[in-house]
């Protein structure tokens, strides 16, 4: 701290091994995703490509891996962003309820959904696979869709209570003092103060339904249903003798990049959402 | 390590709860009136529904489960479902396959949460007395990883370690250890240690995050006491910071031990469980999902999350953690 340009200099080191830290694997990926077949082959390789190539995206949007891929990006966007949704729309009812109206057993919701976010999700997915294949859901939207509110539900609940519970309630009762309805004071005031907090819980309720596995692989047993994650498990190569490593590659860029955008994005509402949660503010 | 911390001036510090704790509860039972029974079925009216969905989706297949491990029932022949009480754990505990995945399960565990918390506090003392400029894109950077996704992360590690498609082997082959064809997933200690880097990669940001958020509560004044005081980075670090950070650090150790110990998908990914890597969560897999064995599966299951209940229980009561502390404050 005393010569100004020494600390200048560990500055730059300190975050220059951040950097390499939090963005080396997903470069190692990026870099696979570019090679071609003959390079994942015999060992003896390298980090970036020897002779880059494009076939790899090729192959998972318009080649071999279409039929594997394509239909689990679908699945994936559209069972994650109900599954969201659900809980978002469910846990804003909950969360304005327990930030604001004095009843008993708020607690016990609390600790109810802190008590489920730490359920092993295999602990449930045995009778969940056995009771699905009775009732038809096995391999369906729905069938998934339905366990991941178990993943989004509770998290959504604790995060947006904590973001609700910091919103400056009074402003309501001072719009209606200055001849504000109620419906305006609600839109007008209160709208705008929880949207973010809303906004941030989606986002974090989406990241950890789009990075389910476990069900994911459990629950389904076609490209009827099979979300990404799973999918990427069960890629397999042009022959049989061949390593799918550059289309899981490029998939695995394609469904990582968006979430690094959105991350890049919102990174200041993505630390209070996480951290307000779960620890004491 | 966090025991040691512990010094008899964090009464008089007080972690921000407790007072918090203390407002919360002197009011006392308010009365009822109509007003109170109305804004209750109102607040029952808005709750309710994510409470129950919350229930329907995690507790209703518990139960499930308890009651499925209590018979001999495969779906291969489901007719011959039998009534078997707790036959199935005695299956279960007397077989060295499980306590086997228990030990791996814990060792990694044990392993990922000690090296995330050395590693999540350095990242947050990084990010806490970063210069302005720089703490912004420190915090984005290392939010990459909890964006990415597992099973991503365990593909990226795998590709740069397996023999056929990795470099590692050619970067360090000036290693003794290491030569163009060390085969790391092909026994148990090298496959773990790479499975064990994957997972604290994909989570480390989350613990350090929590930390930072608990190094920010740490009031400023007594820092800079201690340091007016002429006490050492270290004595600062060790009498003054880590005990005033103490809940936020339990909290996170918590939530990441509990987290470690259902690790599935890097395994899976890597090894599929195979040369010795298999967890309790890999084997209730493959013995339900695998071997359509529901009963014992379920028994795997219930046992596996008896043990969560367990490392919960000990640290709510044994470190006296409050998870819930905040929630519940207005």
């Amino acid at each position: 701290m005393k010569k100004k340009s020494n600390s200048t200099l560990m500055w730059v080191v300190i975050a220059i091994v951040v950097l390499i830290y939090a963005l080396g694997p997903v470069a190692s990926i990026l870099a696979n995703s570019f090679k071609p077949a003959s390079e994942f082959a015999g060992g003896g390789g390298t980090f970036l490509p020897k002779s880059p190539t494009w076939e790899n995206y090729g192959s998972i949007f318009v080649g071999d891996a279409q039929s594997l891929f394509l239909p689990a990006l679908r699945n994936s966007l559209g069972i994650t962003l109900i599954a969201t949704a659900i809980a978002v729309v469910l846990a804003t009812f909950c969360a304005y309820a327990i930030a604001r109206l004095d009843f008993p057993g708020k607690r016990l919701i609390l600790t109810a959904a802190l008590a489920v976010s730490i359920f092993p999700v295999i602990s449930i997915v045995t009778p969940l696979f056995n009771l699905w294949r009775q009732i038809g859901l096995y391999d369906t939207w729905l069938g998934l869709i339905i366990p991941y509110l178990s993943l989004t539900v509770p998290i959504s609940i604790y995060t947006l209570t904590a973001f609700f519970q910091q919103i400056p309630w009074d402003l309501e009762r001072a719009a209606q003092v200055d001849g504000a309805t109620n419906w305006q004071a609600f839109i007008k005031v209160i709208v705008p103060l929880a949207l973010p907090g809303v906004f941030t819980t989606a986002i974090i309720a989406f990241f950890i339904a789009w990075n389910d596995f476990v069900y994911g692989i459990s629950l389904t047993s076609t490209s009827a249903a099979r979300p990404v994650p799973a999918a990427l498990a069960f890629f397999t190569g042009a022959s049989q003798f061949e390593e799918p490593a550059g289309a899981i590659s490029a998939a695995a860029i394609v469904v990582t990049i968006p979430v690094i955008i959105i991350v890049l994005l919102f990174q200041r509402q993505i630390v209070s959402g996480l951290t307000q949660g779960a620890v004491k503010g | 390590m966090s025991e040691s911390v512990q010094t008899p001036d964090r009464g008089a510090v007080g972690p921000a709860s407790e007072t918090g704790e203390l407002a919360r509860r002197s009011p006392g039972k308010p009365i009822k009136s109509e007003r109170a029974k109305a804004e209750t079925r109102l607040g029952w009216l808005l709750a309710g529904p994510a409470f129950v969905v919350m229930l329907a989706v995690t507790v209703y297949p518990i139960l499930q489960a308890v009651f499925d491990s209590l018979f001999s029932y495969r779906l291969t022949a489901p007719d011959d479902r039998e009534f078997v009480g707790l036959g199935n754990y005695g299956v279960v505990l007397t077989d060295p396959v499980f306590w086997y995945d228990l030990g791996v399960t814990v060792l990694i565990t044990v392993i990922t949460v000690a090296a995330e918390l050395v590693l999540g506090f350095a990242l947050a003392l990084v990010m806490n007395s970063a210069i302005r400029g720089l703490r912004g894109p420190l915090r984005t950077a290392i939010l990459i990883p909890y964006g990415t996704i597992t099973v991503v992360s365990a593909f990226a590690w795998f590709y740069a370690f397996d023999v056929n498609t990795g470099y590692i082997n050619s970067w360090f082959s000036w290693l003794p250890f290491i030569s163009p064809d060390t085969a790391w997933f092909g026994s148990t200690a090298p496959a773990l240690f790479v499975i064990i880097l994957s997972e604290i990669w994909k989570t480390t940001p989350f613990i350090s995050l929590l930390l930072l958020a608990g190094l920010a509560q740490v009031p400023s004044e007594l820092t800079e006491a201690a340091r007016v005081d002429g006490a050492t980075w270290w004595e600062r670090m060790s009498k003054v910071i880590l005990p005033n950070m103490k809940a936020a650090i339990m909290v996170a150790v918590l939530f990441r031990a509990l987290d470690a110990f259902r690790i599935f998908d890097n395994i899976f990914i890597m090894t599929n469980g195979a040369y010795g890597t298999e967890t309790l969560s890999l084997l209730a897999y493959r013995t339900s999902i695998g071997r359509l064995e529901i009963g014992m599966g379920s028994a795997i299951s219930v046992v596996l999350f008896l043990c969560v209940i367990l490392i919960s229980f000990i640290a709510i009561k044994g470190f006296k953690v409050d998870l819930a502390g905040r929630g519940g404050g207005k």
